[in-house]
C-alpha cells in the first residue's frame, strides 16, 4: 500500500525561473510529513513534482530524481498518467467536479482505471466516503451534485475521490486553508486516520497544524525574492518545533521571520 | 434574424417582469442620482426596443391576416405557392420541410467538427499554432453570404456528384439518399454549405467557453490519472455543454434565416422530395428572396405570412435551447 519516497537533487523551473533548487529528502511510508515555509518558497511546486503535476504547467520543467520504492518517477518510459494514479493529490481549494453527483465524483478515478460492476463500485464509494468521514452526511443524497456541499464537506469529498483509487501516496496542498476551524479539525482527524494506510505529504502555512498532524516536518526557505527555494532541514516534528538544528528554522517558527 | 435569435421575447413578457424591478428599486430607499439616470436610460431604451418589436409584430400580423383571408388553399397543408392565380393558393409545408431539414443537416455536420476544432485550439494545439487557426476561422466568418453561395453553386456542388453517387450506391435503399444524377443543387448541398457557413460562429463561441473551463477541475482530473482526452471528457466538455448548445443555437439561427447563399445554390421546387440529394424543395428565406421582387401587393403579404412562421420557428428553437440549458443548471459549472 504505502510507499517510501526518496528525492535526490531535485530542481524545478518555470521557464527560465528556477523555483526550487537541489532538494533531497526521504519521506517514510505510513507517516505524515509536513512542508512549512514562507509563501513563495516553492512548497507547492515541490509537492507537484512528486506526482508529475509540475510539468502540466506550460514551461514547467524538472531535473533530478524522485524514487517511489526505488522506482524513478522521472525515468524514461514512465507515463505521468500512471504516476498520478499511484500518487494522489488534494488541492488547496476544494474542487469536486461540479457536473457530477457525489457518487460519480468518488467513482471518477475508478472509472478511469477500468470497469467495475455496479455493486463493486457501490462498495468502494461507500468505503471511500466512510474513509473520508463523509458517509453519514451524504449517504442520503449520493445523486445530488457535489457542488451543493459545504466547503469542508467538499474537501472531504475530494479526499474520498483521491483515496478511492487506493493510491500509494497522498499529497495535500494546504487542504484546510479555505476551510473554517471546525472543518479543519475534521480534516486533521482524518489525516491521522489515513496515515495508517497511506504515505501522506501535507503543505501547510499553519504551524500549529504541522505540529498537530505530522510526524516529520520539512522547512523550506528562500534567500531572497526571485531566488530559488531550498530545503533548509527535515526532522522529527517534535525536534523541529523544540530544538531545530538550523537558526533560520527557529526564527521562522518563533515568528521572528516574515 | 440575428436579433430575433438573441432577443425577441414575446412583447408581453418583459411587461410582466417590470413590477419586480420596481419593488427592487423601492427597497433601496437611498437612490443616488447616477443610479436614477442609469435606471431612466435603461428603462427608456427597453421601452423603445419593446415598442419597435411590438410595431414589427403588429405589422407582420396585420399583413399576414390580409394574406390568409384570401388564401383559397390551406396555409399549412397546400403544396403550392401561386399567389398570382385567381383565387390565390399557397401553403408552407414545403418551406417548413426544406428549412428544418437543411438546418438540421447543417447542425449535424457542423457541431461535431466545430467542437473538435475548438477543443484542438483550446487544449491540444501549441500556442504558436492555435493563434493562426483561430484567426483563419475568424476570417471564414467574415466571408459574405453571396460569396459562399457562388462558391457553393460553382465549386462545391459539382464536386458532390461523386459523393452523392456513392451514397446512392450504398444507402440509396433508405430513400433519403437516392440520387438520380444531374446537378446536385439539393437540400443536402444547401445543408453542407450552411454547415460551412455556421462553422465559424459555433467554433468561436465553443472555443471561448472551453478556454474558460476552470483550471482547478482540469487539474482534479489530471491528478486522478486522467489522460488529456479524459480530462476533456470529465471537466472541459461538461463545463462547456451549455455554451456549446448556445453556440449551436446561434448557428442554427443563422442557418434557418440564411437567404442569399441558399437561393444561389438551391434549385427550388414546391415539392417535398424524400431524397435529400435530388434538387427540389425550398426554404422560407430563399422563397421570400426569390419571389419578393416579382410579387404584387398580395404576393408580398403572403411572403410576409411565411416570414412570420419562420420567426415563430426561431423563437421555438430558442425556447427549446433555453429549456435544455436550464434543466441541468444545478449541475452546471456556474455554481462551482
Ligand atoms: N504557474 C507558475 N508560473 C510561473 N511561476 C510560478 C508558477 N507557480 C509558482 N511560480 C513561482 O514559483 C515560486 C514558488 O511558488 P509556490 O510553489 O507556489 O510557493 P509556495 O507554495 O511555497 O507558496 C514562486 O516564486 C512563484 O512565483
Ligand atoms: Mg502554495
Amino acid at each position: 500500500m504505502a510507499k517510501r519516497i526518496d528525492v535526490s537533487g531535485l530542481t524545478a523551473y518555470y521557464g527560465s525561473h528556477k523555483a526550487i533548487e537541489d532538494i533531497s529528502m526521504t519521506v517514510e511510508p505510513r507517516s505524515v510529513t509536513a512542508f512549512i515555509g514562507p509563501s513563495g518558497c516553492g512548497k507547492s511546486t515541490f509537492l507537484r513534482t512528486l506526482n508529475r503535476m509540475h510539468e502540466v504547467t506550460p514551461s514547467g520543467r524538472v531535473e533530478g530524481k524522485v524514487l517511489l520504492d526505488g522506482e524513478d518517477l522521472y525515468g524514461s518510459g514512465v507515463d505521468p498518467v500512471n504516476v498520478r494514479r499511484t500518487v494522489g493529490m488534494v488541492f488547496q481549494r476544494p474542487n469536486p467536479f461540479p457536473t457530477m453527483s457525489i457518487f460519480d465524483n468518488v467513482a471518477a478515478g475508478l472509472r478511469l482505471n477500468g470497469s467495475y460492476k455496479k455493486n463493486e463500485l457501490n462498495d468502494i464509494v461507500e468505503k471511500s466516503l466512510k474513509g473520508a468521514n463523509l458517509w453519514n452526511e451524504v449517504k442520503d443524497r449520493l445523486n445530488k451534485p457535489g457542488s451543493g456541499l459545504s466547503g469542508g464537506q467538499q474537501q472531504r469529498l475530494c479526499i474520498a475521490r483521491a483515496i478511492a483509487v487506493e493510491p500509494q501516496v497522498l499529497l495535500m496542498d494546504e487542504p484546510c486553508s479555505a476551510l473554517d476551524p471546525i472543518s479543519t479539525l475534521a480534516i486533521e482527524d482524518l489525516i491521522g486516520e489515513l496515515k495508517e494506510r497511506f504515505t501522506i505529504v501535507i503543505v501547510t502555512h499553519n504551524m500549529q497544524q504541522a505540529a498537530r498532524v505530522s510526524d516529520r516536518t520539512a522547512f523550506f526557505n528562500l534567500a531572497a525574492i526571485g531566488q530559488p527555494g531550498k530545503l533548509i532541514e527535515i526532522d522529527e516534528t517534535e525536534r523541529i518545533f523544540s530544538n531545530p538544528s538550523v537558526q533560520a528554522t527557529e526564527d521562522y517558527i518563533s515568528g521572528r521571520f516574515g | 434574424m440575428d436579433i430575433s435569435t438573441t432577443k425577441a421575447p414575446p412583447p408581453t413578457e418583459p411587461a410582466d417582469a417590470r413590477p419586480p424591478a420596481d419593488d427592487r428599486r423601492k427597497s433601496n430607499s437611498a437612490t443616488r442620482p447616477g443610479d436614477r439616470v442609469f435606471l431612466g436610460l435603461s428603462r427608456g431604451s427597453g421601452i423603445v426596443l419593446l415598442t419597435i418589436m411590438g410595431a414589427i409584430a403588429a405589422f407582420l400580423t396585420y399583413r399576414t391576416v390580409l394574406a390568409l383571408s384570401d388564401n383559397s388553399g390551406n396555409f399549412f397543408t397546400t403544396f403550392e405557392w401561386d399567389t398570382a392565380a385567381t383565387p390565390p393558393k399557397f401553403g408552407i409545408p414545403v418551406l417548413v420541410f426544406g428549412t428544418v431539414v437543411s438546418s438540421i443537416i447543417a447542425l449535424v455536420i457542423a457541431v461535431p467538427i466545430a467542437v473538435a476544432i475548438a477543443l484542438f485550439i483550446s487544449h491540444y494545439a501549441p500556442r504558436k499554432l492555435s493563434g493562426p487557426i483561430a484567426y483563419v476561422i475568424d476570417l471564414l466568418a467574415a466571408v459574405p453570404s453571396i460569396v459562399y453561395g457562388l462558391w457553393g453553386a460553382l465549386v462545391v456542388a459539382p464536386h458532390l456528384v461523386g459523393l452523392y453517387s456513392w451514397l446512392d450506391d450504398y444507402l440509396g435503399w433508405t430513400g433519403i439518399f437516392e440520387y438520380s444524377g444531374g446537378a446536385p443543387r439539393s437540400l443536402m448541398t444547401v445543408g453542407i454549405l450552411l454547415a460551412i457557413m455556421i462553422l465559424p460562429i459555433i467554433t468561436n463561441v465553443s472555443r471561448e467557453v472551453f478556454l474558460q473551463s476552470p483550471k482547478m477541475h482540469e487539474e482534479a482530473a489530471l491528478a486522478l490519472g486522467a489522460t488529456r482526452w479524459e480530462v476533456i471528457r470529465m471537466s472541459v466538455l461538461p463545463f462547456g455543454r451549455s455554451g456549446v448548445i448556445s453556440a449551436s443555437m446561434l448557428g442554427l439561427g443563422r442557418a434557418l434565416g440564411e437567404t442569399i447563399a441558399v437561393a444561389t445554390v438551391l434549385s427550388p421546387s414546391f415539392l417535398i422530395n424524400a431524397s435529400l440529394l435530388d434538387p427540389g424543395g425550398g426554404t422560407f428565406a430563399q422563397n421570400i428572396a426569390s419571389k419578393f421582387n416579382e410579387a404584387d401587393e398580395f404576393g408580398r403579404d403572403a411572403l410576409i405570412a411565411s416570414g412570420l412562421v419562420l420567426f415563430v420557428i426561431t423563437l421555438l428553437v430558442n425556447g427549446a435551447a433555453r429549456l435544455i440549458i436550464a434543466r441541468r443548471k444545478e449541475y452546471s459549472g456556474a455554481n462551482a
